[in-house]
């Protein structure tokens, strides 16, 4: 049960605001994140740590591309469909970017409905974003096909410098995982938000322990940071 | 202990006006990105636009999105900090990309003697 009861611990650690909060935050012997919840933190600590695998993979794509001499293949033409006779350079990628967007749409909404317990809405929301997701996934696959029919492998390419294969596949694979994952992890907190074990305090399957909406936030948290990723990979390695 | 921290955290709770508002400027900024490569755009311009495009997107999404406009700065400076050590980074492989690609031309290039 909340204890309400005014102590000196917690007159102490009256929030502060502005940058002041940072150094009285963190130097307060006491927990640092007092907003966030530790499921929350840890999450931002995860996405903190998988910021650094992609920045990993996008900068060895920077290094082998500004470090060969063989010209890189252009990635408006290479990517570009015919769709009623007309060439449209870029267009299946700019279709997956709107479609991640949306997808980020719909699961902020969820996370808000959940806070506001409306649980058929949250859980609708959710299964929308991972509808979304999964197309995404599917749009993926086709281009990988596609790219393959055409030639491409992680060693070597019709167009140019054989990086280009090795970049695509290790960036695009491993964001499409993510994807992957999250879209499996949707499904698993939509049903638990559906069937209101959040709202019965139902204990979990694996952990035993009650879980709170808070839950789709952090899901969210994930989510969106698959979209976030998307956004820089499609300025980097698709529009440079 | 765990728990009054539970009642403190109440959640985040907007208008839902907000999120479609971002929404669109989503859409917005990408239809934009996309122009630019729709258009040809080329040097300098065509970077900047990229880069200028692919910055607000990001800020948009982690700042209400992902609610980090509301967060204590206490763990908005722990998460948002750390990834300004990748410009270190980037920085150090582009003097070692520059360097292989100086190497490879002068003693790897058919005509270079």
């Amino acid at each position: 049960m909340p204890d309400t009861t005014p102590t000196h611990a917690q007159a102490a650690m009256a929030p502060q605001a502005g940058w002041r909060s940072f150094a009285a935050d963190w130097s307060s012997d006491q927990r640092a994140f007092k907003s966030a919840s530790w499921g929350k933190t840890m999450m931002w600590i995860f996405l903190l740590s998988d910021t650094f695998i992609f920045s990993c993979f996008l900068l060895s794509y920077m290094t082998v591309r500004m470090s060969t001499t063989v010209p890189w293949p252009n990635p408006s033409e290479v990517f570009a469909l015919e769709i009623g006779g007309t060439n449209l350079p870029l267009i299946l990628i700019a279709i997956m970017t709107f479609v991640l967007i949306s997808s980020s749409g719909t699961m902020a909404m969820a996370v808000n409905y959940g806070y506001r317990r409306n649980r058929a809405k949250t859980a609708i929301l959710m299964l929308v974003t991972a509808a979304f997701g999964a197309t995404f996934v599917g749009m993926q696959a086709f281009e990988w096909s596609k790219l393959i029919h055409e030639g491409v492998r992680p060693w070597e390419n019709p167009w140019g410098a054989p990086q280009f294969g090795s970049s695509f596949f290790m960036i695009t694979g491993f964001h499409g995982t993510h994807v992957t994952i999250g879209v499996i992890f949707l499904l698993i907190i939509a049903r638990k938000v559906w069937r209101g074990d959040f709202d019965q305090e139902r204990k979990g399957f694996f952990t035993s322990r009650k879980g709170r909406y808070e839950v789709v936030e952090i899901m969210g948290l994930y989510w969106h940071f698959v979209d976030l990723v998307w956004v820089f990979i499609f300025a980097l390695f698709y529009l440079w | 202990m765990a728990q009054a921290a539970a009642t403190i955290d109440e959640g985040q709770q907007h208008p839902i006006k907000l999120y479609l508002v971002v929404w669109g400027w989503l859409f917005v900024l990408s239809t934009f990105s996309y122009l630019v490569d729709y258009f040809h755009l080329q040097g300098y311009l065509r970077w900047s636009l990229i880069l200028l495009f692919m910055m607000l997107n990001a800020g948009l999404i982690v700042a209400v999105f992902m609610h980090m406009a509301w967060e204590r700065l206490a763990l908005a400076y722990a998460i948002l900090l750390p990834p300004l050590l990748v410009l270190v980074f980037a920085g150090i492989m582009t003097f070692e990309a520059d360097y292989t690609l100086f190497t490879r031309e002068r003693f790897f290039h058919a005509d270079s003697g």
